[in-house]
């Protein structure tokens, strides 16, 4: 294509997107605007009727739950899709490098950057099980919490090196609990069916507001999504660290 | 207050947003983008989105800039 013909395709182009993002644009409500019925529909409905004190919750996992089923296979699907694709090829081979001047003195990493790796990994830890299992009761849940958990590992990786964050992440565990948690959804989602309801209606006790076990499946979709997330970032973190640490080209 | 926290978030989105595309070194740009992302943070805790801050928080400013090193360290291996 040549640069003219380039110029009056982007101009055409973004003559339609600004008339396109213009028509959308002027029909926003301004800034500040009071929020819309349905959100303070959702205020007053919510901690009524599922007992939960965090709303977006509530609508996450509950009102439109089926959308976040289907957000959870789209990681699921995501982090598959990277595995395969970051997998060592046959021309590749996966071993830590060897040294190739082994007389060269390498400093040892300084105790304070451990020291710093050993409080700041079990804080994240515990801040990923509190974000996910307060999901109904504060900002938070299982999406985030779950990256958390898995940012512990790259905290072990920055701390330490390769080979002591290897042995943190067993690839069967890690697998399985994104699996685990991606099926997790379903299951919880079918307690409705069993209940004779339509699919992922919470169908399980409510509790009282403001208690830590209260909302029904949101408590339970959040712990499965943490789980899942987890895996799946861990996954992501490990496949990218195998690519620059341990896979390379064979020799020829 | 809340306006003047909004307009500060607002600014330093605009200011770090324009600064990832004007870097033209990736590896500076891994940085700044982990500096956008936390400016877009900002910006939705000021306006009282806890949960989207959560998920900026952890996605932008921690997953999207480890991806990009982790990759740049990857392609600049010297090769054998």
């Amino acid at each position: 294509m040549t640069p003219r013909g380039r110029l009056v395709f982007f101009i055409m182009a973004a003559a339609g997107l600004s008339v396109a993002l213009g028509i959308g644009f002027s029909e926003l409500p301004s800034f500040g605007a009071p929020i819309s019925a349905y959100a303070s529909l959702l205020n007053h409905l919510a901690p009524v009727q599922r007992r939960v004190t965090d709303v977006v919750s509530a609508v996450s996992f509950d009102y439109r739950g089926i959308d976040t089923l289907f957000e959870e296979f789209i990681l699921f699907s995501a982090v598959t899709g990277i595995a395969v694709v970051l997998r060592p090829l046959s021309d590749e081979v996966r071993d830590l490098p060897e040294d190739e001047a082994p007389e060269r003195k390498v400093p040892a990493p300084s105790p304070a950057v451990g020291l710093l790796g050993v409080i700041l990994s079990p804080l994240l830890v515990l801040i990923a099980i509190e974000t996910i299992t307060h999901g109904q009761l504060t900002p938070g849940g299982g999406f985030q919490g779950g990256v958390i958990l898995a940012s512990a590992l790259y905290v072990i990786y920055l701390a330490t090196g390769y080979s002591t964050a290897e042995r943190f992440q067993p690839t069967a565990l890690l697998e399985g609990s994104d699996g685990f948690g991606a099926g997790g959804y379903v299951v919880v989602g079918l307690l409705g069916l069993l209940g004779g309801v339509a699919f992922l209606t919470n169908v399980v006790g409510l509790g009282h507001s403001g208690n830590l076990i209260s909302g029904g499946t949101i408590p339970l979709l959040n712990v499965v999504v943490g789980i899942e997330v987890a895996g799946g970032f861990a996954i992501l973190g490990s496949e990218f660290l195998d690519q620059t640490a341990v896979i390379r080209p064979r020799r020829k | 207050m809340r306006e003047a926290m909004v307009a500060v978030a607002l600014v330093w989105v605009a200011a770090s947003g324009t600064a990832v595309v004007l870097i033209r070194d990736p590896l500076s740009q891994a940085f700044a983008v982990g500096f956008f992302g936390l400016a877009l943070a900002t910006l939705y805790l000021s306006l009282q989105a806890g949960d989207v801050a959560l998920s900026q928080i952890v996605v932008g400013a921690i997953a999207l800039p480890l991806i990009v090193l982790l990759t740049l360290a990857k392609v600049r291996e010297k090769p054998q």
